[in-house]
């Protein structure tokens, strides 16, 4: 019996990826509870708007890149972050001026808007794919690991290596941050309160002066940060592919609701716990028990509940559980 | 005859369609209470919406202090100094009943402490409960919060939507006891009230209305004394 | 159920266009694009019953339509002894016990005072259950799939004729809306929305990965088809004489002919759903989904049980794209997991039913045919597009290479750009409900 070597392996293929994970999921499904709590609907085009900010980015990356600017050990990414943002921040309210402000006006129901932001969809997903084709395009650079399965094992002589990479390192860090200024700007700040009015009761607000196309501004501004810092470390973590962006809609729409549609601390509770459910339910459990387990008795399958291909299933399950017994989520929905 | 306060002067309108107020005017006086009570359906809410701006009129005007405001929105109104609380959904539940208060001065630029210090005097549970969220309230400390934020922008008139609708008889005499001491404090006072009894009884002036027109227009002691008005309208 | 002058006028352009791409382009091109557009209308017939009739917003069509595929391979493809020998019994077995210990959590669920102990007891059982399935399962899918891998390592269908494949395609996929619809209706709309997006996604997932079940990603292919393939067309007198008088190349003809085969048997059935839908739409029960749709509010206070209603509409709907799913298949003669994407098999429908008008079949039918010609159409126009911007620049560079290569993608952002433009200036759509 090694617990030792049991966690650190544990840690090392499941419980760092996860968290690094679920601070990307986070952040994404905090801007769908922010749209859903200020212009309530459902924002399809979340995860494509995820991967043009992301590939915005890249472009900045690459910019620099061939000017050779870089902030080693960091990734060059970081420099070009404020780019992506201000080119979503201006996608985004483009967007809304273009296409939802319409809707807004004539007081459509929420089902034209989720069509509305559909057809965003398909033109976010074009112009990304116009940009950066279909393959998949690495970004990360600057030092890759804080570091090593080798400096780790030297350093403690266990069996087993820890490895903390950089891009994981600096999602976590950089999700803590973000959640907590966002709090500090939603609780302390005048627009942020105002915001919260708004999601409240939107005809008091408009009673008490606060004007509603700024509230929408700043919601716009606001996901465009967030989105833009989501996309950039899922794509430092994972590696930039257009089709995954908009596979992170079901779990981030799930953590969005898993939490409680339009309450931020639930949304970043979704997002870890569907994190660590989709690493969980699909990590291969073999090395861990093998430490923990008496010898003689290690197992011998994988001890993997359901194959890497099910993570949407787990998901999915999390979604049909919430749904069955508290539709309104962990913490009640539908405040901010 | 000088100009009162504030008058909805020969309302006619309605949300589209057909008319609900026909030729109604409604006014009060500084510092001065009014009243409006009538039976159900009467356009009570509407003549108040009126002159609030929420309801498009097709005749009459609504003049404040002389000054003719009738194109202004309800926004507009509430920075010339009318503040309204709405009969329902009138206070932010998740919020704080202090973030209430500030989120009622939102358009204020100025030192707000003092009139929230104000607005605490007058209802001073406020106080206790400030940090909590307006929503897990009761229903009589909910009315507080409301006309709380209404009273942050430093209202010249208050306009009042049945503000002891779903309250208990003793938190409505509480609630009326505090809209004097309002109006005391030279605040002017529109209120709708469905109890029209308890409310006459408050008023330096009532109204009432029938199908969106003016039926008795006196003083809410000489309503009270009427029998006519007593027996239709207050039950005997 | 009455089309205007002016509807017909739109379809007769619609079949304007596709005879000039018939004479300009190619015939064997109009045929593929008529046969798409069919199958395209049939699925845009039934996202319109939910949406058009109910307003249910079904983001998991391309989950009912692969659904409906597999029925084709689990109906017409011939059995694989071998591979039931190995290991049938065991996937059955298998299959049972997973559904016994859902059963059985539910039991426990619903008999059980709430408290830790029965959730420790609904834990034991799904736990003891999952650990009980995989153990009959894992081996005998194994067994499955080791049997012969490279053709087949699964059991095979039931070697039936493939026709029979499009009905139990539908069902299929109705059974997979039943327990999507029981669990998210009723709740907020866009409940409905997430949860047949995921699972649309699982359908493709289980697809792919379930090698025993239809081969996974080896795909399952040379299906039978229900009309004759253009090579056994060939050596046939009359296709022969045919294109003598045609001017065609004999091979070119038979695909055309072929083609013409699906599209009668496409346009007996999409004529045959569009009948039974007016018939729907315009019976009482059609009145009273409309009415439904248009204020549910005051048809629950007039005791309608909403919920129910939604359930029965959104079960149809996806039904009607299982059956579509599964004419696609039987015309490929093949089943690619791997091809399933959301933005073509479910926005794209989304698009046809918006552009051609929600709430009215022929609308779905129109925008069908549109959008899928501006589907086919857009990407070469695309090119010479980019071709023409590119023409200045210096053969090679980077810049043209790119710009060149990703001419493909601006059919997504017409296809959005149409969306939007539909949604803002015509939201009823180029044949409006009536």
């Amino acid at each position: 019996m090694e617990p030792l070597n049991a966690l650190v392996s544990l840690a090392n293929f499941m419980l760092i990826p996860a968290f690094a994970y679920g601070s990307q999921l986070a952040l994404g499904a905090l801007g769908i509870t922010l749209i859903y709590s200020i212009l309530r609907f459902a924002h399809f085009a979340h995860g494509d708007t995820m991967a043009l900010g992301t590939a915005a980015v890249i472009g900045g990356t690459f910019f620099l890149q061939a000017r050779g600017i870089s902030i080693d050990p960091l990734p060059t990414a970081i420099l070009a972050l404020p780019f992506g943002i201000v080119v979503m921040a201006g996608y985004l309210l483009a967007a809304d001026r273009l296409v939802y402000r319409y809707y807004r006006k004539v007081k459509a129901k929420p089902m034209i808007f989720v069509m509305a932001s559909l057809g965003v969809m398909f033109v976010t997903n074009g112009i990304t794919r116009l940009f950066m084709g279909v393959g998949e395009t690495r970004f990360e650079d600057g030092q890759r690991f804080i570091f090593t399965v080798r400096d780790f094992r030297e350093a403690t002589g266990l069996a087993e290596g820890l490895a903390l990479r950089n891009a994981q390192a600096l999602t976590i860090v950089t999700a803590l941050i973000v959640m907590v200024v966002l709090f500090w700007f939603l609780n302390r700040t005048r627009s942020g309160k105002s915001m919260r009015a708004y999601s409240d009761n939107e005809d008091l607000a408009l009673l008490s002066g606060i004007n509603p196309e700024r509230v929408v501004m700043i919601t716009w501004v606001i996901t465009a940060i967030l989105l833009v810092l989501a996309g950039t470390l899922y794509g430092l973590d994972k590696g930039f592919r257009p089709f995954n962006y908009f596979q992170l809609l079901l779990p981030m729409f799930a953590a969005a609701i898993l939490g409680g549609l339009g309450s931020p601390i639930g949304a970043i509770v979704g997002a870890y716990v569907v994190a660590f459910a989709e690493m969980g339910i699909t990590y291969a459990w073999r090395r861990v028990f093998t430490y923990l387990m008496p010898e003689g008795l290690e197992p011998e399958s994988m001890m993997q509940l359901l194959p890497v291909d099910y993570k949407f299933a787990v998901t999915f399950a999390i979604l049909v559980i919430v749904l069955l017994f508290r539709p309104t989520g962990i913490f009640k929905g539908k405040v901010l | 005859m000088t100009q009162p306060f504030l008058i909805g002067d020969g309302m006619t309108g309605g949300y589209g369609g057909a008319d609900i107020l026909h030729n109604c005017t409604i006014a009060v006086e500084k510092g001065e209470i009014a009243v409006i009570v009538g039976p159900n359906g009467a356009g009570k809410s509407t003549a108040m919406k009126a002159v609030f701006g929420m309801l498009k009129l097709r005749e009459g005007s609504v003049r404040l202090q002389g000054e003719d405001i009738t194109t202004l929105s309800p926004q507009a109104r509430v920075s010339k100094g009318m503040g309204f609380v709405p009969q329902t959904s009138n206070i932010f539940p998740s919020m704080t009943v202090e973030e209430n208060l500030e989120m009622g001065a939102f358009i204020r630029r100025d030192e707000i402490r003092t009139t929230m210090e104000q607005v605490y005097e007058l209802f001073p549970i406020l106080r206790d409960k400030r940090r909590q969220a307006a929503g897990e309230l009761s229903g009589g400390q909910r009315q507080q919060v409301a006309v709380g934020r209404a009273l942050m922008t430093k209202p010249s008139v208050l306009m009042l939507d049945e503000p002891t609708a779903g309250v208990s008889p003793i938190v409505m005499d509480e609630l009326f006891d505090r809209i004097i001491e309002i109006a005391r404090s030279g605040i002017s006072i529109l209120m709708v009230e469905q109890n029209a009894r308890q409310a006459l009884n408050i008023a330096d002036k009532g109204y009432v209305l029938v199908q969106g027109e003016n039926r008795y227009t006196d003083t809410g002691q000489a309503l009270l004394a009427d029998p006519e008005v007593r027996k239709s309208f207050l039950g005997g | 159920m009455s089309l205007t002058a002016r509807d017909l006028s739109l379809f007769a352009a619609m079949g304007a266009v596709l005879a000039m791409v018939a004479m300009f382009q190619s015939p064997q091109l109009a045929v593929t694009i008529l046969n798409m557009s069919l199958i395209s209308a049939v699925m845009a017939l039934g996202v319109n019953m939910q949406w058009g009739y109910a307003g249910l917003f079904n983001v998991g069509v391309m989950g009912f339509t692969a659904v409906g595929g597999l029925a084709v391979v689990l109906i017409a493809q011939p059995p694989v002894p071998e591979a039931w020998a190995a290991g049938g019994l065991g996937i059955l077995l298998g299959l049972m016990l997973g559904v016994a210990t859902i059963l059985a959590a539910v039991i426990v669920y619903k008999r059980m005072a709430p408290g830790t102990l029965r959730g420790i007891a609904l834990f034991a059982v799904l736990l003891g259950g999952y650990l009980l399935t995989s153990l009959v399962f894992g081996p005998a899918k194994q067994a499955v799939q080791a049997v012969n891998p490279a053709s087949e390592g699964y059991l095979g269908g039931a070697g039936l004729p493939v026709i029979l494949a499009w009905p139990v395609g539908a069902v299929f996929a109705a059974g997979v809306a039943w327990l999507v619809g029981k669990v998210s209706l009723g709740l907020r709309s866009d409940y409905l929305a997430i949860a047949t997006l995921g699972i649309s996604e699982i359908v493709i997932a289980v697809l792919k990965h379930e090698r025993w079940l239809a081969r996974g990603v080896n795909n399952v292919t040379g299906i039978e088809r229900p009309v004759a393939r253009p090579i056994e067309l060939q050596p046939v007198p009359w296709v022969q004489s045919l294109a003598e008088t045609l001017g065609w190349s004999v091979s070119q003809t038979a695909s055309v002919v072929s083609g013409l085969g699906y599209s009668t048997l496409f346009i007996i059935v999409l004529g045959l759903l569009i009948w039974l839908a007016e018939r729907a739409l315009n019976s009482p029960w059609g009145r009273m989904m409309r009415a439904i749709r248009d204020n549910e509010v005051s048809a629950r206070a007039m005791g309608k049980d909403v919920t129910r209603r939604h359930l029965m509409i959104f079960v149809l709907g996806s039904a009607v794209c299982g059956l579509a799913g599964a004419m696609m298949v039987s015309m490929d003669g093949q089943l690619t997991p791997g091809s399933y994407e959301p933005l073509r098999f479910t926005f794209l429908i989304w698009v046809m039913v918006i552009v051609g008008g929600s709430g009215n079949n022929w609308g779905a039918v129109l925008g069908a045919f549109v959008i899928w010609f501006l589907w086919v159409q857009v990407e070469p126009a695309g090119r010479w597009f980019m071709e023409i911007v590119t023409s200045g620049m210096a053969d090679g560079s980077d810049l043209k290479q790119h710009l060149l290569a990703s001419a493909a993608y601006m059919r997504l952002l017409t296809m959005g750009v149409a969306l939007l433009l539909m949604l803002r200036f015509a939201p009823r759509g180029l044949i409006p409900e009536r």
